[in-house]
């Protein structure tokens, strides 16, 4: 309709949609790798309430607010909660998955270093969401 | 056309009008009350988080209350009757129609607004703007959540009722002499976005009443107690709430539209490119609303599924982007007050869709999500995108209205102050959320770098603030005592020719 041509935004469209493409497919293959639990990898069942985590390790022991792990080692999460949605946050890690009660959500990580990292709540929660922390401890291999 | 506000009336005789300028001249003062008083509550909630520990809040509810009343009130308050009121205006006299097709229906809808609106703040409720079962079910304190859930339901019908309003003026009510390929950009704009509304609402309308039975005890829908599902819940809300945000954009990018051909002095470089592109966003904004659940236990091809539909939105953006620089391109452009809002509205609209397009990547969704990063993004569009827009855009009909015109100097020191703020708040927010602080908390711990940029944010804040304050003093002081427009040609571009409309129509 207009008189001019509209060559350079159909370049400029190609290009935006090439972009899009690129940015799906790497996302695409990046998650896929990321979400490729380990066959070895040790359970631990977290459960989240207002406010606070509890964890429950393979051998039946159980921690509130501090998660004890190894490092070198790889661990699945199974996440849920008892009363309303929360999100289990192990920023440094990346490591998010909301804890929904009904539910089972789980989530791997690998911890590489030997310190301590905060973890905290990502989803509203009510009065103390704000508070709802607790602190991953990555300690020396045993073996 | 609208110089109403010149003859002087008694004020009942305009609450009691169905005329469109009347109605928009009603929703421009409701919505402007709000963009203030929603303000406020930001510049709190921003003095709260200055440091960590409790500043000025004694207690987290009152935070939390806050922050959901905030977002509550700027959305459905500001936002929408803002377009409401440029629509009223502009869209009867685009398509050359005297009045909007339901007159009475108009007043209805804008009349509905007020009871919704007292019972968002009487209520103050504390469940976020997505009121997530099931903590609003089971822990939410009410009254304030059912009165919440009553004002929203309230706002979302009259939504529905301009809505019907718009596409009917539009499609039926437009002069037979026009095609619809000749209705400007701005009228599309409410076109798209009035159909958008009318097939996402009713979604969060059901979802709304069904919350409201669950809080009686009476089902179960969404109360894993109860054998329900709080996820079907988010499905239910984002189905609606994706496509809100394109309702929320697309009039302030038909606002633009007005503003950047005419302060280029050039046509619109493609107007079938804007059509096509509101057309293709209002479809595609059906096809991504799980980009918002991707950490609620999604399988990898849902994931998969919602990122693609996400994706696909963005080239349709992209384009709106493209259409006002090439219309920029060479044009004579004249930096008025309301160019300046529209340009940096575009910088940051870009920006915002940068930002957008990570989120939408799934593996870095899973570092920025629920973090201040999405606060941040979203943020630039509502504040960044839209806000910008409509300023612009109230000070372009400014002088339509009122006959006067504001003070240039104030505009100009205005937009400088909120594009600087702007950036401070909201880029540093992206980055505060990479830096691992989760959103919708009434403290942290000191973490230093938290610290620091919570510092930024909240200066952000208080310097936006500031220039809401000359802007409200400019307007209130111009639109009694301003010198008088020439409303033939108030922005000085040289010709009638650029503007849609004749300035003064004899029907008004
Ligand atoms: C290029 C286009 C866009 C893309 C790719 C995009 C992508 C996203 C994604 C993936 C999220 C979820 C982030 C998360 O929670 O982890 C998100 C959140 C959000 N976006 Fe966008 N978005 C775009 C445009 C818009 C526009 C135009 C608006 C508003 C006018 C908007 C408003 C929002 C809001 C309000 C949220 C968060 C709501 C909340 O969690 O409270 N977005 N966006
Ligand atoms: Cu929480
Ligand atoms: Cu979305």
């Amino acid at each position: 309709m207009s008189g001019h041509s509209n060559w350079p935004e159909w370049i400029y469209v190609a290009v935006v949609i090439a972009l899009m493409c690129w940015v799906g497919a790497e996302a695409w293959n990046a998650e896929r790798l990321v979400e490729h639990v380990p066959a070895d990898a040790e359970l631990i069942k977290v459960i989240a309430q207002q406010w606070f985590w509890t964890f429950e390790y393979e051998d039946g022991t159980k921690t509130i607010g501090d998660l004890y792990v190894e490092s070198g080692k790889a661990y699945k999460f199974e996440i849920t909660s008892k009363d309303v949605i929360h999100s289990f946050n192990i920023h440094d890690y990346v490591v998010l998955m909301d804890a929904v009660p009904g539910r089972v959500n789980t989530v791997w990580f690998a911890p590489t270093d030997v310190r301590t990292h905060d973890i905290q709540c990502r989803e509203y929660c009510g009065l103390i969401h704000y508070n709802m922390r607790g602190t991953l401890h990555v300690e020396e291999p045993s073996s | 056309m609208v110089l109403e506000l010149q003859k002087p009336r008694p004020i009942w005789q305009i609450m009691f009008s169905t005329h469109h300028t009347d109605v928009g001249l009603l929703y421009l003062i409701l919505s402007l009350s709000f963009l203030f008083m929603g303000g406020a509550l930001a510049l709190i909630i921003r003095a709260e988080l200055f440091l960590p520990g409790a500043q000025i809040l004694g207690d987290a509810m009152t935070f939390n209350r806050i922050f959901t009343v905030h977002g509550t009130t700027l959305i459905f308050l500001f936002i929408l009757p803002f377009a409401s009121a440029v629509g009223n205006y502009f869209v009867p006299i685009m398509v050359r129609y005297k009045d909007m097709a339901y007159p009475k229906l108009n007043a209805i809808a804008f009349w509905m607004i007020p009871p919704g609106a007292a019972l968002v703040w009487l209520g103050f409720a504390d469940f976020t703007w997505y009121a997530q079962p099931p903590y609003s079910i089971i822990s939410a304190p009410g009254p304030a959540a059912d009165m919440w859930i009553f004002g929203l339901k309230i706002l979302g019908i009259s939504s529905v009722l301009g809505a019907i309003n718009f596409v009917v003026t539009i499609l039926k009510c437009k002069h037979p002499d026009m095609s619809i390929g000749q209705v400007p950009l701005l009228a599309w704009s409410f076109l798209a976005s009035s159909l958008i509304i009318l097939v996402a609402i009713p979604t969060f309308a059901a979802a709304l009443l069904m919350l409201l039975t669950d809080r009686l005890g009476v089902s179960g829908f969404f109360n894993p107690a109860m054998g329900g599902d709080p996820i079907a819940y988010s499905h239910l809300f984002w189905f609606t709430f994706h496509p809100e945000v394109y309702v929320l954009v697309i009039p302030a990018i038909g606002m633009m539209y007005e503003i950047i051909p005419r302060f280029s002095r050039k046509p619109i470089y493609s107007y079938n490119s804007g059509v096509f592109a509101f057309v293709l966003l209002s479809i595609v904004a059906f096809s991504s609303w799980a980009h918002h659940m991707y950490a609620t236990g999604m399988s990898f091809t849902e994931k998969t599924v919602f990122m693609v539909g996400t994706l696909a939105a963005v080239p349709a953006s992209a384009m709106h982007v493209f259409n006002f620089i090439a219309t920029m391109w060479n044009g004579r452009i004249k930096f008025s007050t309301p160019m300046m809002w529209a340009v940096g509205g575009i910088a940051l609209f870009f920006s915002a869709g940068a930002g957008g397009v990570a989120n939408a990547a799934m593996p870095l969704d899973f570092s920025t999500h629920d973090s201040y990063w999405v606060v941040g993004h979203f943020h630039l569009f509502v504040m960044g995108t839209i806000a910008f827009g409509s300023i612009g855009y109230l000070y372009y009909m400014f002088p339509y209205v009122t006959g006067r015109m504001y003070n240039e100097t104030l505009g100009k020191v205005h937009f400088i102050l909120s594009f600087i703020g702007t950036i401070l708040v909201f880029f540093t927010q992206h980055v505060l959320g990479l830096y691992g602080m989760p959103r919708r908390v009434f403290d942290y711990p000191p973490i230093p770098e938290w610290i620091i940029m919570n510092q930024i944010v909240t200066v952000g804040a208080m310097i936006i603030g500031v220039s809401m304050v000359i802007f409200l003093a400019n307007m209130i002081y111009s639109s009694g005592k301003g010198k008088l427009a020439d409303t033939d040609d108030p922005f000085g571009l040289g010709g009638k020719y650029y503007y849609p409309f004749e300035a003064k129509n004899p029907k008004h």
